[in-house]
């Protein structure tokens, strides 16, 4: 598996990424502010790699997500998928290119059409996109897909309400995995599981990535699992990225003061209380957000220069790249 | 806490053999059977288990909380300061809950009434279990919402839930649960919905109000890092029943039921050695529509016997306290998950 994207080969590339949502008031609904969910992100994610985005609820991370596969249309950026900007493309030329790009939802209760079977849920894809494939040939593919994520492929014709959530989760999977993708968001894919079936998802997820070269971008707010399944995580915070590196000195030494706290309040067996980093107070809005850095509000080691200058993400010498005006 | 505190005294709750059922079209859901544990001032019980093992409805049934029907207790006792809950009258109940026994539910978003303001909903128990007047109530909300740590705290008893973040709530509820000094407070799942940072906040102010007021707690969680800093004691639950019970260090240094082990395993580290693979546990939590005759985990058990399948295991001390309800028993050299 390629770990550092700068020399290998670039599935997706992200630059200046910014999603900003109009805030509406008053009798004649005038736009009176933006949310700036995504701001100015950029990263690059190597065929066959795992990019893990985490953060607190609100961070951006998710909205990241969906703008980078065209479920939102960025404000502004560039994200490139296999050579190909799909930023500003609309109508049938976006739709041609949707089936290498899928995602797989945190929900699989809500995101299951109730009224449709398993078999019809996973062929929809096929149905929209595939055209050309015989009514056999497309109930072969369902069933090869079922067999794939592990489960019986006689439960084709039953319906999403027969299933227990794990079992859910994997017909979701299927259903991503239908129309051949290249690159897979997975949205929180977990946090809707327990803790002994988020192991099997997990497994399973990294399976498929062998056999089929899958490159995953995967969103979580878990950390130790996040640690587990990506090659290199980004840390968000209010729509920014703060830190980006490969998961081992991520986690053994992060840079940002964010990175720091997030991971030392991570209940671990381990780790008992006392060398917790608690952070004051909650994130602040997005519509009104902080000066120079957006985290000074919250940052131990925050200087004047903190509410002047915004930090840029820069590259350090060990290779990750950080946004702190003070990280070595 | 790096030591576990001796807790002294007689326990202040006492749950002895409870059993709750689910009355449904077609017969009984046994969700809670046999549960027996007790906690004693200032100790901190920590109740893990996933969804559907019995931890939160053991609890409920404990304070009374379940509606019957479907719900019926049907058997056990619920002992506090040696008085049974389960034959208390209306009355006495309602003077219990909220006053003697704080209960602080999952969810922040949904638990709080959004039509009164916060003030409003902190200052009812006082009321009405402490019988304060108004302006004395007033006084004591606002030292409580400056005790859980909200900024301002007088200005923002005027304010509605929905002025509040997720954490900000959860600690609104949390207030709301201590406001009568309660000498007991369950706390169910309260972090689940809040993000590590807030959480951080969460577990460092039930840690000091623990301290300061001597409040035995009951803290249900599915995190298993979470029980390890901050209990004194754990109790596991699976498929309703208890399956192991005991103190924090026993249980980490060794765990005696193989679904402890198995759940263990099943964790991604955020620090040391990267597992290549997590460990999974196949199959799925049953669903007790008969009372358990045999042991609810013994399909999904890497070490089930013929036993395991026949007869249900009773829980029984392995030295130390370490209470366990298994036929399987660790090698004394693989006790510990650490040497594998």
């Amino acid at each position: 598996m390629p770990l550092d994207a700068g020399k290998t080969d670039t599935l997706v590339s992200v630059r200046g990424l910014s999603m900003h949502f109009p805030i509406y008031a008053g009798v004649f609904r005038r736009q009176v502010g933006v949310i700036k969910a995504v701001d100015e992100v950029s990263f690059d994610i190597a065929r066959g790699e795992t990019l893990g985005v985490v953060g607190e609820s609100g961070c951006g991370k998710s909205t990241t997500g969906r703008a980078t596969i065209r479920l939102y249309k960025p404000t502004a950026g560039s994200v490139v998928i296999d050579g190909k900007d799909i930023a500003l493309l609309e109508g049938g030329e976006l739709r041609r290119l949707r089936p290498q790009m899928q995602m797989i939802f945190q929900d699989p209760q809500a995101s299951l059409n109730p009224r449709m079977t398993v078999g019809s849920i996973i062929a929809e894809p096929l149905d929209e996109h595939r055209p050309d494939l015989k009514r056999a040939e497309r109930q072969d593919r369902v069933r090869d897909l079922l067999d794939r994520v592990g489960m019986n492929p006689d439960f084709a014709n039953r319906y999403p309400h027969e299933f227990s959530g794990g079992q859910r989760q994997r017909i979701g999977i299927a259903r991503a995995l239908a129309l051949e993708p290249k690159f897979i968001v997975c949205d929180e894919p977990i946090a809707a599981l327990d803790v002994s079936i988020q192991a099997q998802v997990v497994n399973l997820l990294e399976d498929l990535q062998d056999q089929l070269g899958l490159t995953y971008m995967f969103i979580s707010h878990d950390l130790s699992m996040v640690r587990h399944i990506a090659d290199r995580v980004a840390v968000m915070y209010l729509g920014r990225i703060v830190e980006l590196a490969h998961r081992d000195i991520l986690y053994e030494a992060p840079k940002h003061p964010y990175t720091k706290a997030l991971l030392s309040a991570v209940p671990t067996v381990e780790k008992r209380a006392q060398e917790r980093i608690i952070l004051k107070g909650d994130v602040p809005s997005p519509a009104n957000p902080p000066s120079g850095c957006v985290f000074r509000t919250r940052c131990p080691v925050a200087e004047a220069r903190c509410a002047a200058e915004i930090p840029a993400l820069r590259k350090l010498s060990d290779g990750r790249q950080a946004a702190c005006h003070f990280a070595e | 806490m790096s030591e576990r505190r001796e807790a002294a005294g007689p326990p202040v709750l006492d749950v002895r053999n409870l059993e709750t059922v689910f009355r449904v079209r077609d017969g009984y859901v046994h969700a809670v059977n046999d549960v027996s544990f007790s906690i004693r001032e200032g100790e901190l019980l920590g109740v893990v288990g996933e969804s559907g093992s019995g931890k939160s409805v053991t609890m409920m049934s404990v304070m009374g909380l379940l509606p019957s029907p479907p719900a019926e207790v049907a058997g056990g006792q619920v002992l506090y300061q040696g008085k049974d809950v389960l034959k208390m009258s209306k009355p006495e109940l309602r003077a219990l809950r909220g006053g003697e026994i704080g209960f602080v539910f999952q969810d922040p978003m949904t638990s709080l009434n959004p039509v009164f303001t916060v003030g409003f909903q902190l200052m009812e128990p006082l009321r009405i279990h402490l019988g304060l007047s108004k302006a004395q109530a007033r006084e004591r909300a606002a030292d409580l919402l400056a005790l859980v740590g909200i900024p301002s705290p007088a200005a923002r008893l005027n304010d509605y839930p929905h002025q509040f973040s997720g954490g900000m709530r959860q600690r609104v509820m949390i207030a709301i649960a201590l406001a009568c000094d309660p000498k007991v407070l369950i706390a169910d799942e309260p972090t689940t919905a809040l993000d590590v940072t807030i959480q951080a906040q969460i577990l460092d102010l039930v840690q000091r109000l623990r301290e300061e007021l001597g409040m035995g707690v009951i803290w249900i969680t599915h995190d298993l890092g979470v029980v390890a800093g901050i209990a004194d004691r754990v109790m596991v639950m699976y498929g309703g029943q208890v399956a192991e019970h005991a103190p924090v260090a026993d249980l980490f240094a060794r765990p005696q039921h193989p679904y402890t082990r198995a759940l263990m395993q099943t964790l991604p580290d955020i620090s040391g050695k990267r597992k290549e693979r997590l460990f999974s546990i196949s199959g799925q939590p049953p669903i007790l529509r008969a009372k358990p005759s045999a042991c609810p985990f013994a399909a999904r058990c890497a070490h089930a016997m013929d036993i395991c399948l026949k007869q249900n295991p009773k829980i029984e001390d392995r030295g130390a306290g370490h209470d366990v309800a298994c036929w399987w028993k660790p090698a004394p050299a693989e006790e510990s998950l650490d040497a594998a």
